[in-house]
């Protein structure tokens, strides 16, 4: 049955938003974390372990998110196990974001000179104690914008979480389209949807980028 | 671990997948096609709102920011959908091919024009000064003094760019264009190999990334001699 | 006993050898002045006496201890050993308070509230009192360099190693940090000083060493060795810097 487009649809899609930010939330969590240990492992002493940092971020810049994706569900799946499509996504936002993330990161330390680590070791701090209070502290004004930027990327991917079945703003805006066979005003209510959702994000990075840029 | 010892047990099968292979070229070649098309036209549109941007009356100035805006903080996805299934309801009836083509030419001119303009705007007020100084009109100006030398420092942004956008091409697959994702669920409707599918999908992505790196290094290198 | 002991070290880079067989031994309360053209090794010899830079061959004992020991504790022997650097190397998210006791909080777990009257009297040797809680982009270089002396000071080290501490200033600030420097001097600060300044190491120098390819090449008392050279190569330094 064909049904018009109507303002009960805008608040679903307003509804499926949410699944939208919580996809990102828990995506962007998961990235950290990852992200964290890339960047330590890129400080590590020992040469096997940066490499291998290396290696994973080469390794997952070079296949795409949605190749990700359809591994984790659809190919885990065939090995046996009933994989939970959120469970899978929030996984392979992790896997794929986090790679992007300890890029910046580990960007962000090393445009701090390494005369500051030096003056560190001079004062008797040691390696942890220069990390935690002269670099970390300088490297996170540096990482801030770059992350939220990082943040608005990871917001436009969890669109590609609708193909693999998770209910989520853009897979909302499939279903009303189809119901209600106004693909165009769906499909820009959506955009605008991220829109909203993106664009007070992306200012407020360069904005802070600004002020930073200016403080120098 | 059960996951490892799932593997171990699955016993994987490639036999299958590989030999659909010619379905994977055809995927590769629109794949390609797609992504050179885009990165011409984005390219050219990224230049020409980058000089507007940076040279350009106010409105027009407005306008580009605004388009650069929209596009990067909507996902691809949901643009592609626009194009390809709202069009039509204005009387546009566009191919799948056609849509992704003008979908990601849009995209990836909006990222590009960030690019050429940071580019622009590094090249010292000195040079445009020396540029008039020796009586260059403006579009002179523009194209011996600033875009040959901001060219230089926008190359390794645009290599980079470039392969990350190529990767992303792969959600054309969701308004049917049969490129190089899209032939993975072809090749699995015919083989249930799911899991080896994907693998070889990501091998092949994969690849394609590494040879488009050294492709740009070397064209880079070519360009503009050894030291970068 | 001597402050400082170096003896026969060699320091590599690679295959350049950038010290070649260097001794020197300072005595408490010593001003020793290093010169030298750029590339000498003067700043490499600063950086091995307090384990920056490792040594591959050679000893330097600071106080009695071995640096290059791998039993040494480099954190102990650096709250000996006073660093200051050319570029003052100040932290830059830190205000001047907390650059200056950030190590002794946390290396030498003093308390918050003891640690601030720490800076104010470290402050007040170096003559910035008042820019107690000034953030180091908001100081001229001079006062920059100040709090650097400063934040050394802060550790109570028993020697004080300066690296060309006064180069990157503008002549009309360098007084003002070499007065500190005097001051410093005169408290009895066992001090090595790498610097250009010739005027400052003939009046407040007990010794000047004169380095030259990685080598000590003359080393003599302050004033009698910068008036009579005794190597044609010191000599022709010291007319080039002179005029
Ligand atoms: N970290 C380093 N790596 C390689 N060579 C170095 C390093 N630091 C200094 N050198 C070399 O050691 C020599 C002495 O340098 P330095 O001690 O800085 O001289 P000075 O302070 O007398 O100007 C120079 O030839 C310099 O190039
Ligand atoms: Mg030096």
């Amino acid at each position: 049955m064909i049904r018009g487009f109507s303002p009960n649809d805008i608040l679903f899609l307003l509804g499926a938003l949410r699944w939208t930010a919580l996809l990102a939330a828990g995506a962007f969590v998961g990235s950290a974390v990852v992200g964290l240990v890339l960047a330590t492992m890129r400080l590590s002493r020992f040469r096997a372990v940066r490499w291998l940092a290396i290696v994973y971020v080469q390794l997952v810049q070079g296949i795409p998110l949605l190749v990700w994706l359809f591994l984790l569900y659809f190919g885990v799946a065939m090995l046996g196990f009933n994989v939970d499509p959120w469970l899978a996504a929030i996984l392979g936002f992790s896997i794929y974001g986090g790679a992007f993330l300890g890029e910046v990161w580990r960007g962000a330390m090393g445009s701090i000179e390494v005369t500051q680590w030096e003056a560190g070791a001079a004062l008797g701090l040691s390696i942890s104690q220069q990390l935690r209070h002269v670099i970390v502290p300088q490297s996170v004004q540096i990482a801030i914008p770059p992350t939220i930027g990082f943040l608005v990327q990871l917001i436009k991917n969890t669109s590609l979480a609708s193909t693999i079945g998770i209910l989520e703003v853009t897979r909302e805006g499939q279903l009303t389209s189809a119901a209600t066979y106004q693909p165009m005003t769906v499909y820009l209510v959506v955009a605008a949807l991220y829109f909203a959702l993106c664009f007070p994000l992306t200012q407020w990075s360069r904005s802070l980028e600004r002020k930073f840029n200016a403080g120098r | 671990m059960h996951l490892a010892r799932a593997v171990v047990r699955y016993g994987f099968q490639f036999r299958d997948v590989l030999a659909a292979w010619e379905l994977f070229v055809e995927g590769l070649l629109v794949t390609l096609t797609l992504s050179v098309a885009a990165f011409a036209g984005g390219l050219a549109l990224g230049v020409l709102g980058a000089a507007i941007r940076t040279y350009g009356p106010g409105w027009a100035k407005f306008l580009v920011s605004s388009y650069v805006a929209v596009v990067r903080n909507t996902p691809l996805l949901v643009q592609l959908f626009v194009i390809f299934f709202g069009l039509p309801a204005l009387g546009i009836r566009l191919d799948s091919m056609t849509a992704a083509i003008i979908a990601l030419i849009f995209n990836l001119g909006a990222y590009t024009v960030e690019i050429v303009r940071a580019g622009f705007e590094s090249i010292p007020e000195g040079q445009l000064e020396a540029g008039r100084a020796l009586g260059l009109s403006g579009p002179q100006i523009f194209r011996h003094v600033v875009l040959f030398q901001s060219m230089r420092s926008m190359v390794p942004a645009l290599s980079s760019q470039f392969i990350f956008f190529m990767l992303g091409t792969a959600a054309v697959s969701q308004i049917a264009v049969t490129d190089l994702f899209h032939t993975a669920s072809l090749v699995q409707s015919r083989t249930f190999r799911d899991f080896e599918v994907y693998i070889v999908i990501a091998g092949i992505y994969l690849v394609l990334a590494q040879v488009m790196r050294l492709v740009f290094a070397g064209g880079y290198r070519l360009a503009f001699g050894g030291r970068s | 006993m001597p402050v400082v002991e170096i003896n026969n070290i060699v320091k590599r880079f690679g295959s350049n050898t950038v010290l070649d067989d260097v001794s020197l031994s300072v005595d408490r309360g010593e001003v020793i002045t290093v010169l030298g053209r750029s590339g000498s090794g003067k700043s490499t010899m600063l950086r091995c006496i307090n384990g920056l830079e490792p040594i591959q061959g050679g000893s330097i004992r600071v106080d009695g201890v071995e640096v290059n020991d791998p039993a040494c504790d480099l954190r102990v022997l650096r709250q000996n050993v006073g660093i200051v650097f050319q570029s003052f190397n100040l932290f830059p998210h830190l205000s001047v308070c907390d650059n200056i006791t950030l190590a002794p909080r946390i290396v030498q777990r003093q308390a918050r509230e003891h640690s601030r009257d720490l800076a104010r009297g470290v402050l007040r040797q170096v003559g910035l009192e008042d820019k107690l809680d000034a953030f180091p982009n908001s100081l001229s270089g001079g006062q920059k360099q100040r709090v650097a002396i400063a934040r050394s000071l802060a550790m109570h080290p028993k020697v004080m190693l300066f690296d060309e501490v006064t180069s990157a200033l503008d002549p009309e600030l360098t007084g003002e940090v070499l007065k500190v420097l005097e001051g410093v001097a005169a408290a009895g600060m066992t001090m090595i000083l790498v610097t250009h300044e010739i005027g400052f190491a003939r009046r407040f120098g007990s010794r000047v060493v004169f380095m030259h390819h990685g080598k000590v090449h003359e080393i003599g008392p302050a004033a009698e060795t910068l008036a009579n050279p005794q190597t044609a190569e010191f000599a022709a330094f010291l007319s080039a810097v002179l005029h």
